[in-house]
This record gives C-alpha cells, structure tokens and sequence, in this order.
C-alpha cells in the first residue's frame, strides 16, 4: 500500500526537538558550573545530580522493567565499598570512584539470574534481603571496622576546590551517561520490549520478546546506577559507614521521586528529584516529620496519582519533551475522498 | 411483568464494542435460548446481565427494578445466577465445598445440597473431592449445582455442553430437563442450535452484537435461525434493508 | 550441650516467626499483596499494648483483647481505603502504597516514643525469665514455650477457620478466583476487608509477643518484616504449616550462626534464606509465584 492509511509513525515533534536543543544547552552550560556557580552551590547542584540518577535509575527498573526493589541501596552501598577497596588496592582515588560501580554491575549479574526469578513483592522484598546480607558481609571486612566505617583517605590529597569541582563534573558526566543509556535503550529494540514486558510478561514472551535478558539488561543498568550514586556520594562525604549507605532510606528517596515524578515516563524522574531536592532544602532539618512527609507523599501519589506529576500532565496535554517513544500523526489522504 | 428485561444494552471490551443495543424481555418461566456465531456477543450479554460484565449503555431490569449498577454479588442475593464459560469451579475446593459456598446467599427456595444432589447424582459419590481433578462433564454438573445453590430466579447458562464428551452432554441435559420441570426461567447459551430449539420456550440469536432474530422456539425453523446466524438475510422477513 | 541448646532455642524462636509470619502469609494468600508495613504494623501494636500496659499497669496479654480488635478494625480499614484503591492501579501500586505507609509508620513513632528501646518484659513478671531445664544443658523458657504454643494455636486455628466456616470458605473461594466468587454471591470486598482485618489481628498478637521477648524501638519493623518473609519463602510447600517449619528452620540457622560469629545471628538467616531459594530453583525449576500460595491449594 503506497498511500498508508493515512497515518504517520513519529518519532521526533517539533516540541521534542527544541526541548533536546535545549537540554543540549542547557549541559553545556552546567559542563561549567564549577567556574561561576561558588562552592556551595557546586555541592548542592552535585547532590542533585546524584539524584537524578537514583531516580532515573529506580524509574528505569520499576517504570519501564516492572521491577519494584527496596533493595536498591544494595548496588548504593557496594558502589561506595568497592570504591573504598580499589583505592586501598592503590588505584587512583577518581578511578576506583569510575571503576567501582562498573565492578558492582558485573557481580549484579549472576545476581539477575537470580533474583528476576523471583515476581512482584518478592523480588521487592527479597532484594531488601541481599541488601541486608550485603550490609552485613561488608561489615565483616577488616578495613572498614564494622559500623564504625572508614573514610576514602586518598581523596583529601585532593585540594577541596579541586575535588569539588571533579566530583561536580564527575556526578555532571555519570548522570549523562547514564539517563543518555536509558534514553537510547527505550529507543531501541530493546524499548519496544521493554513496554511490552511491562504491560503483558506473558503476551511478550510468546511474541518473541526475550523477557529475561531485557529484564537483566535493565537490572545490572540500575545495579551500575545505583553504584555510581553510592561512589559519587562517597565522593562528596569522604567518610563510608556502612549502616548510612545501606540504609533502606536511599530506596524511600528514589521511590518519593520517581513516584512523584512520574513513574513510567522518562522525564518523570528528573522533575521528582528536582521536588525531592527542593524539599530536602527546605524541609531536611526537620528531621523525622520530613521523613514521615515522605512516606505520606508516596502513599498519596500511589492512591491518587500513580502516574505523578509529569504522567498526569502528559496524559493532559499529550506532550513529551524526550523523543522516546511513537506518535501516530493522522493526516489526511490527498486526493481521495474517503469512502 | 417481565422477570428479567435488558433495555438498549451497550458492551465492550475496551474499543471493542461486543454488544450493540440488546433488547429483550423474559417472563417468569420462560427458556430463552441464545444463539449465534463465535464472537457475536452472547457470553458477554449473558454476563452483563449477572454483572460480571461492566455495561457501558442501556438498562438491566430485574423484577421491575434498575439493577445496571448494582454489584454481580449483590445480583446473585436477588435471584440471578450464572454458570460461567469455562465452568470456573473453585479447584482447590471439594465439591461440597464448591456447592456449600453457594449456599450461603441464604436465598430460601427449593435448592440445597440434599436437592441439588437428587438433580445431579452423579455428584454425590464426589462430594469430597477436589473439583479441578473431576472430568468436565462432572464439573459441569458441579457448576450448574452450584448455581443452583443459590435458589436463582433467573438460571444464566453459558455454554454448557463445551468441551464435553456427547455423553456427557447428555446427561447434563437430562438432568437440566429436571430442573426446568421444575419451573425455572433460564436464559442459555447453546452452540447446538437443534438443541436449543427443543429445549427453549424463545430463541433469539445474535449477530454482531445485536439480536438479528427472535421469537417463540415454536415458531423458528432451522433454516430461519440458520441464515440469521451467518447473517444471509436481514431479520424482521419482509422489511427490506437498503 | 551448648549445640543442642541452640537447637531448641533456635526451634522456640522459630515459632515466633511463624507468629509474625502468618498475617504476612495470609494477606498474600487472599490479597495477592506483599504488605511491607507488615512489620512496622507490629511494632505499632506492641506500642500499643506498652502504652497501655505501662499507663494503666495492665498485663499485656488483657491489653491485646483490646489491641486486636482494634488492629482487626485499622485492617479494616486499611483495605477498604488503601489496597483496595492502589490494586486498582496495578499490581505493583500496593508495594509502593504499603512502603510509603511503612516509612510514615516508622518515623511517626518515633515522633511519639523517641529512640528509646522498650520492653513488655517488665510488664508479664517471672514468665519474662522463667526457665525450665530439661538435662543435657538445654533450657526452656516459659515465655518461648508460650509463644510457639499461640503460634500453633493461631496457625491451627486458622487452617479450621478457612476450612469449616463459611466466612473461611467464602474467603479460599475469593482468594482463588474473586469474580467467580462474586458469581456466587460472595462479595469480595467484604471478604478482602475481613481478610485483611484477620491478618492486622495476628499481626497485633505477634508484635505483643516481639515486645515480651524482645526488646523494641520505632525502626525494629522492617526486620521483623524480613523475618516474616524469609520464614514463609523457606517454609514454602504452600500451606500455613509450611510458615512454621519455615520459622523454624529460620530460627535454628540463627542460633546456630550466632554460635560461630557476634554477626552470624542473621547472616546465617539470610543465609539459608538464599540457600533455599536456589536450591527450589535448581532442583524444581519450579514457578517461584507459588512460593506463597498458603490458600492456593486443597484442604489438608
């Protein structure tokens, strides 16, 4: 059929392609942060930056894998361990940071095989599991004496000028590659599985689609995601105690953004840890009411709004600021009338 | 009055619309027998009208009153009970349990265990065991049984003779026919349109989403029902359709 | 016999986990929700009863017959408002709903009790400390004693609840296929409220019992969730009773651990937790969804 029935796969509209265009400018412009945003300012934006990849990373596996995991500070704490043992193995402080989650992600995967077994809440729960097991492994090794913890000595070599502004570019260029990874893999192939997986496991698999490697591909993304904010956190505080970076706390943080974000939408996440980081700012010192704050705002969007923020606004508006799905443009036969 | 009546019934399953403005009416003791191809909508009516199905126009009048939105459960408490497609006994379940469940509506009538198991004797020996290890036709009977537990004023029957044996077939009907001696107002769903014809007071049969042809089992012939199930000729003889 | 010591003690403990794990499997088993405030529920409960066993210097055990129906009530009520409505929006919502809940719990007791640990134990006098011995250096505590009797008790009492009273049936039905059920009459959000109001009450009883034997404070929940769910995931042939062995397989591995290291307590719980896990994979290969499904099959 030469003419089609009249409709036109899109993937780019003209709000996606300046939306890209800005976002393009707007990392240039964040590339140079370190040189006229101060100190403070370069700390903070580097918290966010750290966010946005948590987020971006749980809205990765539970979003687009149908993946719910409590367990993710797991990946968060052994990005910061691993950290930790390559620089006491000699390695650069900023290589074992870069290394580190790299090294999470590959023992992540005999991990997937696993662990994908396991469906729905028990997945959930049992990732929290591995996170304490994980936890209390950790503690056993000499080096980082128990809860007491250590610190990644190599980094105060470093002037703090200078290692601010290398984490700063450091977190700048891990959470870039990393939401650039996500982008492509849901424009690939592979997205088109991944809706499918998400909406129907079984209608996938008997289409063809091959449910367990994506799943895994998704799972050792986050397990490598979740690591890098670990070691990048490891970067800003210098000093590692295990039961801070193993706390369940950091999934409660990337659950409040995603689910407030918008879980499922690619630009979701990015706006979730742009609230969370706000109400941190504002709110963080009033301890526990902020914490119980957190809790109630994830009950309430999952009752009320499961989709967030962006999710009901694109549902409003039917935009999307990131090309990273189809829109079907209807347009009208030339020539014929229709019959 | 009219027992049962559907008003300009609209159905879907999602953009698919399975029913098209279904009318009919019912009255006490009357057998309404549904017929028509795969796919013209009668399993949905049927289980709009226990609402199982979610309607999406039009009325369902039980006795005079507007149930359209009353719940499937609720429905069963007033007097109407479907035999689902499929049978869908509860498996882990034994058969008493399956037909005592039903029993708890607390509707008094004629039907209990003691009746229902004079109705289908074939299930008193299975009484204990587990009902997704019985044959179809055991399940079948199970099914109907069960539903009969509930003491309905309506008897909604979905394809009772799928997927069994002839003889299975048989003898569910056979021990059907007790029940309708009995004087119950059923509407069903049969495949075996000669079948249909004996046993039903009423035919109506669908097409599409609508019913194409209806009226007394008396006065329908095979060759009538046949062309309106495949849909050779508009219903309604006479009244040509440009 | 320090070994065998360990052994029966690691038994006796088993039973308390097979006490919180029984709501956490019951829930699952109708609901078809993994309910991750299940532990810090508990804990709520054993404030509760402290509140009141502390202001009012009342036994525990008569503070519960005040507690659970109250909890039944909260159960109640948290189907009907919460699980209910984010069951509608897929099955992974009530995960997000109940962790949220979870959260809030958690840092709202420790709003109103501070990090403070407290204890029932001062409250149910010798019965805390107790102990008979029975030769070959193996003690048993009337507390540990008491608690595997109620978890029998509870567990027994709900096998006969599902399997001889109506409500019970209604409630296997809707957990096996809730729209037939509703075919025959049976409405199912009554019964998935009831259900859920079942499972809060165990879980009050369990979080009096983690308060008498133990020590607690606001963040013990999430543990105590986990024990919950490793002793269901190892007991796992699919049956309320399965919980128990689960439990105890559970609490023998700890005490056994703790033998080895100060840390071995849990890692050896864990431990086996993931020993069992691969083992059903490898060995069966078998559809790990039904690891839970206590209500999925036949009558025992």
């Amino acid at each position: 059929m030469s003419g089609g029935p009249g409709i036109v796969v899109q993937r780019w509209s003209p709000l996606s392609i300046g939306a890209m265009s800005c976002l393009g400018a707007l990392l240039v412009l964040l590339a140079f942060g370190p040189f006229y945003l101060g100190p403070y300012l370069t700390d903070r934006l580097t918290t966010l930056l750290i966010y946005v990849i948590m987020a971006a990373m749980w809205n990765a596996l539970a979003g687009y894998g149908g993946l719910v995991s409590v367990g993710q500070q797991a990946f968060f704490g052994l990005g910061a361990y691993a950290a930790i043992r390559l620089s006491h193995a000699g390695l650069e402080a900023y290589l074992a940071l870069i290394l580190a989650p790299l090294l999470v992600g590959l023992v992540s995967v005999p991990l997937s095989t696993f662990a994908l077994r396991l469906q729905g809440g028990e997945f959930a729960i049992g990732m929290w599991v591995f996170a304490e097991l994980a936890h209390l492994l950790v503690n056993l090794d000499g080096l980082v004496q128990g809860e007491t913890g250590t610190s990644l000595i190599a980094l105060s070599a470093f002037a703090p000028d200078t290692r601010r502004a290398l984490n700063y570019w450091l977190a700048l260029a891990v959470m870039t590659v990393l939401v650039a990874a996500v982008f492509l893999l849901l424009r690939s192939r592979v997205g088109a599985s991944i809706q499918a997986i998400r909406d129907n496991q079984e209608a996938a698999a008997s289409v063809g689609v091959r449910v367990m490697a994506t799943k895994c591909l998704i799972f050792v993304l986050a397990a490598v995601g979740c690591a890098a904010a670990g070691a990048l956190t490891l970067a800003t505080l210098i000093s590692f105690q295990p039961k801070t970076y193993f706390s369940v706390q950091w999934t409660a943080y990337m659950i409040f953004m995603t689910l407030v974000g918008g879980l499922g939408t690619f630009e979701g996440p990015v706006l979730g840890a742009v609230i969370f980081f706000a109400i941190e700012t504002f709110f963080g010192g009033s301890g526990v009411w902020y914490l119980v704050g957190l809790g109630a705002c994830a009950l309430l969007f999952s009752l009320f709004l499961p989709r967030g923020i962006w999710g009901a606004l694109r549902d409003r508006f039917g935009i999307a600021l990131m090309p990273v799905g189809y829109r079907l443009q209807f347009r009208p036969r030339a020539g014929k009338a229709a019959t | 009055m009219s027992l049962l009546a559907v008003e300009q019934l609209d159905a879907r399953h999602g953009l698919l619309q399975a029913v098209r403005g279904v009318s009919f009416a019912l009255a006490e003791g009357e057998i309404l027998a549904l017929v028509g191809a795969n796919g013209a909508g009668k399993t949905t009516l049927l289980r709009s009208i226990s609402g199982a199905h979610r309607i999406s126009a039009g009325r369902v009048l039980f006795d005079g009153a507007d149930i359209s939105a009353v719940r499937a459960s609720a429905r069963v408490r007033m007097g109407i009970a479907l035999v689902p497609e499929g049978r869908r006994l509860f498996a882990g379940m034994t058969v008493e349990e399956n037909l005592t469940v039903a029993g708890e509506t607390r509707r008094r009538g004629h039907w209990n265990l003691e009746t229902v198991l004079e109705a289908f004797p074939m299930l008193r020996p299975l009484l204990r065991r587990r009902s997704g290890d019985l044959s179809g036709g055991q399940q079948q009977a199970a099914a109907i049984g069960r539903a009969l537990m509930t003491n309905p004023r309506v008897l909604l029957l979905d394809e009772v003779s799928l997927g069994l044996s002839p003889v299975a077939v048989n003898m569910v009907y056979e021990s059907l026919q007790g029940v309708i001696a009995g004087g119950a107002t059923i509407v069903l769903v049969e495949q075996d349109l000669s079948r249909a014809l004996r046993i039903a007071t009423r035919v109506a049969c669908m097409l599409e989403g609508r019913i194409v042809l209806e009226g007394k089992a008396s006065d329908m012939t095979r060759e009538r029902v046949t062309e309106a199930y495949f849909g050779l000729r508009r219903p309604d003889a006479g009244s040509a359709v440009s | 016999m320090i070994w065998a010591d360990q052994i029966v003690q690691g038994i006796f403990l088993g039973g308390y986990y097979a006490l919180i794990a029984c709501g956490l499997s019951f829930m699952f088993g109708v609901l078809r929700i993994i309910n991750l405030a299940h532990g810090s529920i508990a804990v709520l409960s054993a404030y509760l009863v402290w509140m009141l066993a502390d202001r009012w210097n009342v036994s525990p055990f008569l503070a519960l017959v005040a507690i659970v129906p109250a909890m039944a009530a909260a159960g109640w009520l948290l189907q009907r408002t919460v699980l209910e409505r984010s069951l509608r929006s897929g099955a992974l919502t009530p995960l997000l709903s109940t962790f949220g809940l979870a959260v809030m719990l958690d840092n709202l007791l420790f709003e109103k009790f501070g990090a403070d640990t407290r204890s029932l134990a001062p409250n149910i006098g010798d019965l805390a400390f107790n102990s008979w011995t029975v030769g070959g250096g193996v003690t048993i505590g009337q507390l540990a004693l008491l608690t595997f009797g109620v978890a029998l008790a509870l567990l027994g009492g709900l096998q006969l609840f599902l399997n001889r009273t109506p409500l019970g049936r209604a409630i296997r039905a809707t957990a096996e296929d809730a729209d037939t059920a509703e075919l025959v009459g049976i409405d199912s959000r009554r019964v998935y409220a009831a259900a859920a109001a079942i499972a809060i009450a165990t879980v009050a009883i369990a979080g009096t019992f983690l308060g008498m034997r133990a020590t607690f404070d606001p963040y013990t929940g999430p543990a105590q969730l986990i024990f919950a769910f490793e002793a269901i995931v190892i007991g796992g042939t699919g049956s309320l009773w399965g919980t128990l062995i689960g439990g105890i397989v559970l609490g023998v591995a700890q005490n056994l651990g703790s033998q080895v290291s100060p840390r071995g307590f849990l890692i050896a719980g864990h431990a086996v937790f993931f020993v069992v896990l691969a083992a059903r994979f490898v060995l069966a290969g078998r559809d790990p969804r039904t690891l839970f499904g206590a209500l999925r099959r036949a009558p025992i």
